[in-house]
């Protein structure tokens, strides 16, 4: 078995979800390489060679990997294909994007947000908004994967010294331009791999008390959610949707705060260690997965847990 | 120009999914199906892309059974002009519904094509990516913004850290999240008139791709239920319980 991992990284450095990906491709064989395919990214190719266990990195940087359009990356990966049983990446954005185009171009199936790897053919993964575990074998050749990150610990950074070795660029398709990002800023912790996670609901009325929330979640040393509702609402952006099409958060400590508990919603944080919910609905369904449920007014409830941890 | 839409029949999604008693699927008898909602608001997009003359037919597809019939009804009520039918008793993977979907481009020759992101059933994320690759088009995923520019679509797509906006050379497949737009409800005269718009049946072996499964399903299986918790009285109390009983702060 020999298995490639798509790193996640802005050039600099790589991602956390990065060190999820390498437990994971590490139950599927031992030979190991991560490809950084951007420009600009030896920085991230020399974090990517000091993972424990990583054999090689492959270093693609050119031009048309900048911001790691699928419609590039893609015919990169087709070219290494061949040298490995697995191609392995985060079930981020980006992970999500890339995979299923580079397997149809292999004609192979994505294997999508793996939870387990049960052996090298067979993987778990939820289905139906994770109320179901799914189990299956892939029959091709080439296993293309994204993973769950929030399924696998995190690999060590540090202590490997793997060789990087450059590849030259795929060319530019033309088919897609990268026109500009709009990345929301925040001091908190990320929400997918924080330890403690506060997030808002329907609830909460409008966006400015979400400050509330921030307020909690500075004493916390926490991430910000929220629910589907609070996006669509417009209380907060994009970003912060935990659920089933948003992200999936598993921390030790996850605070549900006027949120109903959909099952959309309940797919994305159940795997959390600890679950609080403070609603004023004591028939909220979020109270049936709460391992502490507060039947309050939220707005009384808050102001009073952010005190309580001076 | 013309739009290919696509839509899945899927359980509700305010239905809680049960593993059948044999353990070999999902229980989808006498259970309340669905239009995937993210197909929704694909159609939706590409009706008011029709009513503001960027568009002049929208083709709905759908792939499945015979009561697929129904969701490709909601699409003609919605507003799509017409349908095709690609009737399977098969599952197919979305290798598979990218290859269909391949083939009725080929014929259809759409200027753009849009999907929903995911299904809710299999939770894949796959079949408009697997689409834009066979046919060598651009791909916008996860799009909550289209702007369409002559031969370009300027899109903004939900990431991970926020939002990025790209230009997509078109014909392109675009993806919807949910902040996209609100789809339309179908109203009664709409569903009357939905009646009578055409819908093509084509059995799937005549379009000749090879849909064949790639996974062998081992097994699927209910996770197991959180244990109950317990309700507090008060502030101090959950405070009390975070440190001194779970130890998370």
């Amino acid at each position: 078995m020999s298995i490639l991992i798509i790193a996640e990284h802005d050039n600099a450095e790589i991602k956390g979800a990065t060190l999820n990906t390498l437990t994971a491709a590490a139950k599927m064989g031992d030979s190991v390489d991560i490809l950084i395919a951007g420009s600009g990214c030896s920085g991230a190719a020399e974090a990517a060679a000091a993972l424990p266990g990583v054999r090689s990195v492959k270093l693609a940087d050119s031009a048309e990997y900048a911001n790691q359009l699928a419609e590039n990356v893609a015919p990169l990966l087709v070219q290494l294909a061949g040298d490995y049983s697995h191609l392995v990446a985060p079930a981020t954005t980006n992970g999500k994007n890339l995979m299923p185009r580079v397997a149809a171009l292999l004609d192979v199936m994505a294997i999508s947000d793996i939870s387990d790897v049960v052996d090298a053919d067979t993987f778990e993964r939820p289905i139906y908004a994770g109320n179901v575990l799914s189990v299956i074998k892939s029959n091709d050749a080439t296993k293309v994967i994204t993973v769950r990150t929030t399924k696998f610990a995190a690999a060590e950074a540090a202590g490997g010294s793997a060789s990087i070795d450059s590849i030259d660029g795929s060319g530019d398709t033309g088919l897609a331009t990268f026109e500009g990002q709009d990345l929301t800023q925040s001091d908190r912790p990320e929400l997918t791999s924080a330890k403690v996670v506060v997030s808002g609901g329907r609830g909460m009325q409008n966006g400015d008390n979400f400050a509330m929330l921030d307020e909690l979640a500075g004493k916390l040393n926490a991430a910000v959610g929220a629910s589907r509702a609070a996006v669509d609402a417009g209380f907060v952006p994009n970003d912060y949707q935990v659920g089933q099409t948003g992200k999936v958060v598993a921390p030790d400590l996850y605070i549900a705060i006027g949120i109903s508990g959909a099952i959309q919603h309940l797919a994305g944080m159940k795997d959390s260690k600890t679950i609080v919910a403070i609603n004023n609905d004591e028939e909220a369904p979020i109270f049936q997965v709460a391992d502490y449920g507060l039947v309050m007014d939220l707005f009384d409830a808050v102001p009073q847990f952010t005190a309580a941890l001076d | 120009m013309k739009i290919l839409v696509t839509c899945k029949r899927v359980l509700d999604p305010y239905v809680k999914a049960r593993v059948k008693a044999d353990g070999t699927g999902v229980n989808l008898d006498n259970v309340k199906m669905a239009m995937n909602p993210f197909d929704e608001i694909a159609i939706e997009e590409a009706i008011r892309m029709r009513e503001a003359g960027k568009a002049d037919e929208i083709v709905a597809v759908s792939i499945g059974a015979a009561k697929t019939e129904e969701t490709l009804r909601t699409a003609l009520a919605m507003g799509a002009d017409r349908a095709v039918h690609v009737v399977t008793e098969d599952d197919i993977e979305p290798l598979g519904v990218a290859k269909v979907l391949k083939s009725l481009v080929e014929s259809e020759q759409p200027g753009l094509v849009i999907m929903g992101k995911q299904a809710i059933d299999g939770d894949s994320n796959q079949a408009g990516q697997m689409l834009a690759a066979l046919l060598g088009w651009a791909q916008g995923t996860n799009v909550s913004n289209v702007e369409l520019d002559g031969d370009t679509a300027n899109i903004t797509r939900e990431i991970d850290g926020g939002l990025e906006r790209l230009a997509l050379k078109m014909p392109c497949v675009l993806t919807s999240d949910l902040r996209l737009n609100e789809p339309r409800y179908a109203s009664l005269p709409n569903i009357m008139k939905a009646k009578k718009k055409p819908m093509d049946k084509k059995p799937i072996d005549e379009l000749g791709v090879d849909t064949a499964p790639r996974q062998t399903l081992v097994s699927v299986s209910e996770p197991p239920p959180r244990a109950a918790g317990v309700k507090v009285a008060s502030v101090d109390e959950l405070v009390d319980k975070l440190k001194n009983e779970a130890q998370v702060i």
